[in-house]
């Protein structure tokens, strides 16, 4: 059981506007659901509450429109916050229970036709957004952020004069300094993707994140807590590192 | 000028209706005009603290709603002269409450008294919203345990964003009341230790107090600690944080430190017997 856990693959997640995130369900089904459960379990509560988008190519691709079912399903029944679904004609999902969710997400039209066109296109590069205004790609915060505050800046850095407590959560587009404790959860690369990187004076925090990686506390343990540290992405795993 | 204070923390049992009592008290013992008004509709406790449970006829809802006028429900305390109680209401909700109704009872009390101090239902919905929606000062009262620092930053952070001084871009002076401070667990390193809730929560020290019977046996009294027993250390505490308010220069003791001191004492006594 154990040697089967360890060779699950591992369940990628992608930021996305706000704090949605994308789940792609991949073959074998039962492997990446158990997968998928272990990481919700180990991620303490990073999914609650949190708005989830269900690519559903593969399955579809795969398993042909009965899987979708299963898996949507199956995602359904983790009480998961399933706001949108990607990568299905929304023709299939007429007349279910699904069917009210979003097919439309960042206003892309998912039918038939245009999937195909989508498909061809690497997946992972982000669609081409409208050029930021000049000069302002970075937000400044000179006070310390509270828990239970948000701080979403999707255009670029952020920065941050004071603490990030527990509970407190910060999102950037790319990357985040924090001179002060970082106590709560940091995510950066939401759009400059893993060359971006958290700094922080103290690490306290319960979650740090960049591009489609994560590590929750438990996964750095006692030699980095308190110190001087950085977060980056280095050869597809989450890296930190201590300065001093 | 009249000051609107909000004793409020998020958590719920660490203090607030106690120390919205005490210092009110300290405050009203010190000369000024203190009104203490109860936000905690439903669940309301302040009245029992200080002793006025029994003459409670009209309440804060009912003024609000304008079925009363708000002479006919302030009830002045039997001890000191210029304090006054604003009792909840025990039958309703907090629904009952209107931010403008709200705002309308706050600007008379404005014009009657120096103190107006807000005792904050726990939570962060409407009633602790309404109780720090018009404040001029805040009172974060938190105890030395994980939860409640972590709720008391939460707090502070409405503070910052859900009152009328910091949508108006005025500050909001911000106090941390460190109650239930238990200097023997303190000394075994079994809870948190004050300058780590002060880095933390990145607020003014308004004062310590000790985890103490005094304050227990003046609850249940009916009086506030610095009336029913003014000698004792706690009472000494909320006197001295009173004082720190009113704008004199106090110097804060860590119970830590003089039960250290009590225990290095009581060491030598008995190693010499």
């Amino acid at each position: 059981m154990a040697v089967e856990t360890l060779a699950a693959p591992h369940v990628t997640l992608r930021g996305r506007t706000f704090m949605a995130l994308v789940v792609a369900p991949e073959f074998p089904m039962a492997e990446w659901f158990s997968a998928f459960d272990q990481q919700m379990h180990g991620a303490g509560g990073f999914f609650i509450d949190r708005p989830i988008v269900a690519d559903l190519g593969a399955t579809l691709e795969e398993g042909g429109p009965d899987a979708v079912f299963i898996v949507l399903e199956g995602l359904e029944a983790r009480q998961l916050r399933l706001i949108g679904v990607e990568g299905v004609d929304p023709v299939l999902l007429a007349g279910t229970r699904w069917e009210r969710l979003p097919k439309t997400l960042h206003g892309r039209v998912q039918t038939l036709e245009t999937w195909a066109d989508l498909h061809a296109a690497p997946h992972d590069e982000p669609s081409p957004e409208p050029v930021a205004a000049p000069g302002v790609s970075s937000l400044l915060i000179d006070r310390p952020v509270r828990s239970g505050q948000s701080i979403v800046f999707e255009d670029g850095d952020v920065t941050i004069i004071g603490a990030v407590a527990s509970g407190a959560e910060v999102i950037a587009g790319g990357s985040i300094h924090i001179y002060g404790a970082l106590r709560g959860r940091a995510i950066a690369g939401l759009r400059a993707g893993d060359s971006a990187r958290i700094f922080c004076r103290k690490l306290e925090a319960e979650l740090v994140g960049v591009d489609r990686l994560y590590r929750t506390a438990e996964h750095w343990g006692e030699a980095l807590h308190g110190r001087s540290v950085q977060v980056m992405c280095d050869r597809g795993a989450l890296r930190l590192s201590a300065f001093d | 000028m009249s000051k609107v204070m909000v004793v409020t923390s998020g958590k719920g049992g660490v203090g607030k209706t106690t120390s919205s009592a005490s210092l009110g008290a300290a405050l009203a013992q010190a000369g000024q005009n203190v009104v203490l008004v109860d936000f905690d509709v439903g669940l309301r406790n302040l009245d029992l603290v200080m002793g006025a449970e029994r003459r409670v006829v009209f309440d804060l809802v009912n003024v609000v709603q304008g079925d009363a006028k708000l002479p006919q429900a302030l009830i002045r305390d039997k001890r000191v002269e210029t304090l006054y109680l604003l009792p909840a209401s025990q039958t309703r909700d907090k629904d009952a409450l209107t931010e403008e109704g709200v705002g309308r009872v706050i600007a008379e009390l404005r014009e009657r008294f120096d103190w107006i101090v807000c005792d904050s239902p726990a939570g962060i919905e409407k009633g602790a919203q309404l109780a720090m929606r018009f404040a001029d000062i805040a009172v974060v009262v938190t105890n030395p345990e994980v939860s409640s620092v972590r709720d008391s930053d939460r707090i502070i952070g409405m503070l910052d964003s859900k009152t009328l001084r910091a949508e108006t871009g005025e500050r909001l002076e911000k106090h941390l009341l460190l109650t239930r401070y238990d200097a023997a667990r303190a000394t075994k390193g079994e809870m948190m230790k004050v300058e780590d809730i002060l880095e933390i929560l990145a607020i003014p020290l308004l004062g310590i107090v000790a985890e103490s019977p005094d304050v227990l046996t003046a609850s249940n009294v009916g009086s506030p600690v610095t009336l029913h027993n003014p000698a004792s250390a706690a009472a000494r505490s909320y006197t001295d944080a009173a004082r720190r308010l009113m704008g004199e220069s106090v110097a804060i003791n860590t119970p830590a430190e003089k039960r250290g001191l009590m225990s290095r004492l009581f060491g030598r006594k008995a190693a010499a017997a």
